[in-house]
């Protein structure tokens, strides 16, 4: 009945429009969170207004991150506030947060860039006087920030690659890499896994670029060998698309014996999907050092993960931005990077030749989460 | 009544079709048909491009990858046969799979009682949505965007962002993951069978009760279907809190896939569940469509991500590959519809 | 009902088979029905009597009454003052819910019936009848094979030749055939009072004549049937008796017998006056 499908459609654009507002009305407002006050001028007494905006509140790194600044912040007498986008890929959402900072009168932003989309926000920021700091991923380019303290992701990768060739004594190595995305390229997703196919002494032909390795070939970490790659897939860093990922990667070679994943929950999915399959001796590497990923090292689920901390690199980047409100030196990058490095650390029970590392036990006691 | 008209409309009746148009009749008059052969051609065409796609290996996985999407699509089909649309159905699983992960966690709360309250809150939150519906007499639109952030909000501030792995939840919550037949064949998790009988007794109920023919009816013409006597707000109301149920069901099953109950599980849910209900033929429009649709739409649509997966296809074109997909299943589906009976 | 004093009628004219059905006492009665708008007076002391096997036509100008009549009658609208009684008791109803569940059934101008639905469903919608046995009760499995014969009868006992299959979506019906299940769902289920609501308003010449024949054959089966039209011609082809409202009230009751198609509408609009008739 052509009457009423021209009022439906009539009322689905009405609705839509009123959703687009609703929709954004929401996402601000979901992206402000406990507003503890703004700061005044530098001076030792005085609370030091600073944001950490992360890139969504729901992946646990980012939680713990959130959690550890709150705590330290009372130790430092800094007036916190924290933001973040609504997921990953919200830039208007750290675009929002960072325009109230400057409203608000903070000294400085702790922020993990979403994208080069809030590139110009930053900007602004810094125009206005306030002191960016990057936490976990650079943004690009690097001197769109003042500085960045960061872990660093290839860093991260490379351990994981030295210890499963060393672990794999010149045997073959059959490898599926669970990358975080298909449909977007971020840093963290192209530096881990380059990092770990560079560790493991393999061609990575572009650095920042996943699948355009050669797919067979020789590797030349530890003993060195054959390798074969079976697949690039994306696993979205959960649980769920680890083992979908998983999955789909066995189904194309089941004799798969070097898994590398994007993060611990990716390796929990894979995990629940090697069992599925009853394979029983594949590695499983990954990185994050979150307290539930050193258990999974301790149970034997994941072979070794490459520890970060960022409650490091939150504690660190308001000390910084305190010292500096209050008059003290800006912070530098470390040698040879071009951010401040808050380190890494290879977890793993059973040590490889050429790569240090540390127990589970030990990481226990300074993970996160 | 003239003879002329009646024998007129009778050659109408007989007039020669050809064979296309005798397809289009066929399509139209039997809904289901069309997403069928779209699934048989998509089948056909992956097992060629790589046959471990047909092996019983590779179909137990595609089934398996399937299972939960075809879940959620079963509320979502409901809500959509009545011209509606849920945009929190992946939030309301989260949080139904948080609250019952939470609660039976570390020797917490018996695992039955956790896994009921944990089904319970999802009918209570398809609840609220059928009355912000009902009797606020929102959009649905408007209404589940709005849930999809309560409910989001909730799932993170009760679980702490951090997920549970299956170690520290009993063997109940775990169980769908559990399954039976050989490793590395035809292997089907109990979750697999859940999600069957979900089909089977919500189909039944469309297909055989006055409920059904109610959901359908307020669907296609709200406003005859009350004059009619159909209590629609009620019925409306019962598509909601019948949709919340079933997502309380998938939560259960995405704990035993997942090996982890986590809120950053499904983050496509929403697309993925109305992109398999379109797909299998259901109009957006409401009053039309079955269900088997969106179980042949889940299936169609993970065939394509796990084929092209096999065939070692690039990313880029698999993003491709399924934005074209749509396009060209809801294209077919317009042309089935444009029949004279 | 024997409290009630009947309407005078005049039935006369008609020939002794047609004059039967008068005999009996009304099946729908309304007596000084007042309703009132704000200052505006929708219905100002009017009576009706309805017999069983007749077709009472209501007729009058735009702003007349007569579909404020029928919504008294109906259960749309509650009269301020006045009575209603059907088939000997009196009734008072609240809403249409009420008047349908007492018996009677209306049709409205917009049809009501769902196009996705087939026909055999439209004519069952919200009277679904389930299968015998555990396979009803406990699984609320619906009859549908015999629902979709009973639908076939129904339609069947209208004199409906062009639809054969009951399981045709309705939408794929023309308007004619989609008022003829209307019509059937309205007469199917033991209903005391059929009210037609503009039947043939958006209907060409053909499909009028088909519902027209459908109305009589309703009649004929000893239904009592309302029918509202502002088409004479289809008033004098089908009509029994015809009501005629003017002003809110009832100006007076003619049948096609008593006067012509010219005299009526001169009555609707006031022209001419209704002479007493012959008690």
């Amino acid at each position: 009945m052509h009457i009423r499908h021209v009022s439906s459609s009539r009322t689905m654009r009405r609705a839509l429009a009123s959703a687009g507002i609703v929709g954004l009305a929401l996402g601000a407002a979901a992206c402000g969170s406990d507003d503890s006050g703004s700061g005044g001028s530098a001076g030792a007494k005085e609370k030091i207004g600073v944001s950490l905006i992360t890139k969504d509140s729901s992946n646990p790194f980012f939680v713990a991150m959130q959690k550890g600044a709150k705590e330290d912040a009372t130790k430092q007498n800094v007036a916190l506030t924290v933001a973040s986008g609504k997921q990953e890929g919200d830039d208007q959402g750290q675009i929002t947060a960072i325009e109230d900072a400057i409203a608000r009168g903070d000294k400085g932003i702790l922020i993990t860039p979403m994208s080069t989309g809030v590139n110009a926000a930053i900007k602004k920021a810094r125009d206005a006087g306030l002191y960016v700091i990057a936490l976990d991923t650079p943004p690009d380019p690097a001197n769109t920030v003042d500085i960045t303290f960061a872990t660093n992701n290839r860093e991260a990768g490379q351990l994981d690659g030295k210890w499963a060739s060393s672990t794999l004594d010149g045997k073959a190595a059959t490898i599926a890499l669970l990358d975080l995305f298909n449909d977007k390229i971020v840093s963290v997703d192209y530096d881990r896994d380059q990092g770990f196919l560079e560790g493991m002494g393999i061609d990575v032909a572009d650095p920042k670029k996943n699948g355009d390795e050669a797919k067979t070939g020789k590797y030349t970490g530890g003993k060195g060998g054959d390798y074969t790659i079976v697949c690039n897939e994306p696993s979205n860093g959960a649980e769920d698309g680890g083992r979908t990922a998983m999955e789909n990667c066995l189904s194309k070679n089941p004799n798969i014996n070097v898994v590398y994943t994007i993060n611990e929950p990716a390796a929990v999915g894979a995990n629940t999907a090697l069992k599925a399959a009853g394979v029983s001796d594949a590695i499983v590497v990954s990185v994050d050092g979150g307290c539930a990923g050193v258990k999974s090292v301790k149970d034997g689920i994941i072979g070794a993960t490459a520890q970060q901390y960022p409650l490091k690199m939150a504690t660190m980047g308001m000390e910084a931005i305190a010292a500096i409100a209050r008059g003290g030196a800006k912070p530098s990058t470390s040698e040879g990077l071009d951010f401040f490095n808050t380190g890494v650390a290879l977890v793993t029970d059973k040590p490889a030749a050429g790569v240090d590392s540390i127990t589970s036990d030990a990481a226990s006691k300074i993970c996160w989460g | 009544m003239s003879s002329s008209t009646s024998a007129a409309a009778a050659e109408f009746a007989r007039r020669r079709q050809s064979p296309v148009q005798r397809l289009q009749g066929l399509l139209h008059s039997y809904p289901w048909l069309s997403p069928l052969i779209l699934f048989a051609v998509t089948f056909a065409f992956f097992s060629i491009l790589n046959p471990r796609f047909a092996e019983p290996g590779g179909i137990s996985i595609l089934i398996q990858q399937t299972a939960i999407v075809a879940a959620l699509g079963i509320g979502q089909t409901l809500i959509i046969l009545t011209a509606g649309i849920d945009l929190s159905v992946g939030a309301i699983t989260i949080l139904a799979m948080m609250i019952m992960a939470t609660l039976a966690s570390d020797g917490g709360m018996n695992g039955l009682l956790a896994l009921l309250i944990g089904i319970a809150m999802a009918v209570a939150a398809g609840f609220l949505n059928g009355i912000l519906v009902t009797r606020v007499n929102l959009p649905p639109f408007i209404v589940t965007l709005g849930t999809l952030s309560i409910f989001t909000a909730i799932a993170l501030l009760y679980s702490g962002g951090s997920s549970i792995q299956q170690d520290r939840l009993p063997r109940l919550l775990n169980f769908l993951g559990e399954g039976f037949g050989p490793r590395g064949g035809l292997r089907l998790t109990w979750g697999v069978v859940l999600v069957v009988l979900l089909y089977a007794i919500v189909g039944f109920a469309l297909s055989q009760t006055a409920w059904g023919q109610h959901v359908y009816a307020v669907g296609d013409d709200p406003e005859s279907a009350r004059l009619s006597g159909v209590a629609s707000k009620r019925v409306l109301l019962s598509v909601y809190t019948v949709a919340g149920l079933i997502y309380g069901f998938a939560a259960w099953a995405l704990i035993g896939r997942a090996g982890a109950a986590t809120p950053n599980a499904i983050t496509d849910a929403n697309l993925a569940s109305i992109t398999a209900v379109v797909i299998g033929g259901t109009s957006l429009f409401g009053g039309r469509g079955r269900l088997i649709g969106t179980l042949l739409g889940a299936l169609i649509v993970q065939s394509f991500s796990f084929g092209l997966s096999l065939a070692g296809v690039n990313q880029q074109w698999r993003l491709l590959a399924t934005g074209v997909l749509v396009l060209v299943a809801v294209t077919v589906d317009q042309w089935i519809r444009k029949v004279k009976a | 009902m024997s409290t009630i004093e009947r309407l005078p009628l005049a039935v006369d004219h008609l020939p002794e088979e047609k004059r039967a059905k008068y005999e009996a006492d009304p099946i729908l009665s309304a007596r000084d029905l007042v309703i009132t708008f704000g200052r505006v007076i929708g219905l100002d002391g009017v009576n009706v009597d309805l017999y069983k096997g007749e077709v009472l036509a209501v007729i009058g100008d735009n702003g007349a009454g007569k579909s404020t009549l029928i919504k008294c009658l109906t259960g749309a609208y509650t009269p301020d003052s006045g009575d209603i009684w059907l088939d000997g008791s009196k009734v008072d109803f609240r809403r249409p819910q009420d008047a349908r569940e007492a018996g009677i059934e209306t049709v409205y101008q917009q049809l009501a019936v769902i196009p996705a639905l087939d026909i055999a469903s439209n004519l069952y919608l919200a009277r679904e009848e389930r299968r015998k046995g555990p396979l009803g009760s406990v699984l609320r499995m619906l009859d549908k094979k015999g629902m979709k014969q009973r639908a076939g009868d129904s339609v069947q006992k209208l004199g409906i030749q062009t639809i054969q299959n009951m399981g045709q979506a309705v939408e794929t019906l023309s308007g004619g055939q989609r008022q003829a299940v209307a019509v059937a769902r309205a007469a199917a289920f033991g209903s005391k009072v059929v009210v037609l609501d503009e039947p043939t308003a958006a209907l060409g010449v053909k499909e009028s004549g088909m519902v027209l024949e459908m109305v009589k054959q309703l009649r004929d089966s000893g239904q009592a049937v309302i029918l509202i039209s502002h088409n004479m011609p289809h008033v004098w082809e089908v009509a029994d008796r015809i009501h005629i409202q003017r002003l809110g009230g009832c100006a007076g009751v003619i049948s096609p017998q008593s006067h012509d198609m010219g005299e009526g509408v001169a009555i609707m609009t006031g022209a001419k006056t209704l002479e007493q008739p012959p008690s």
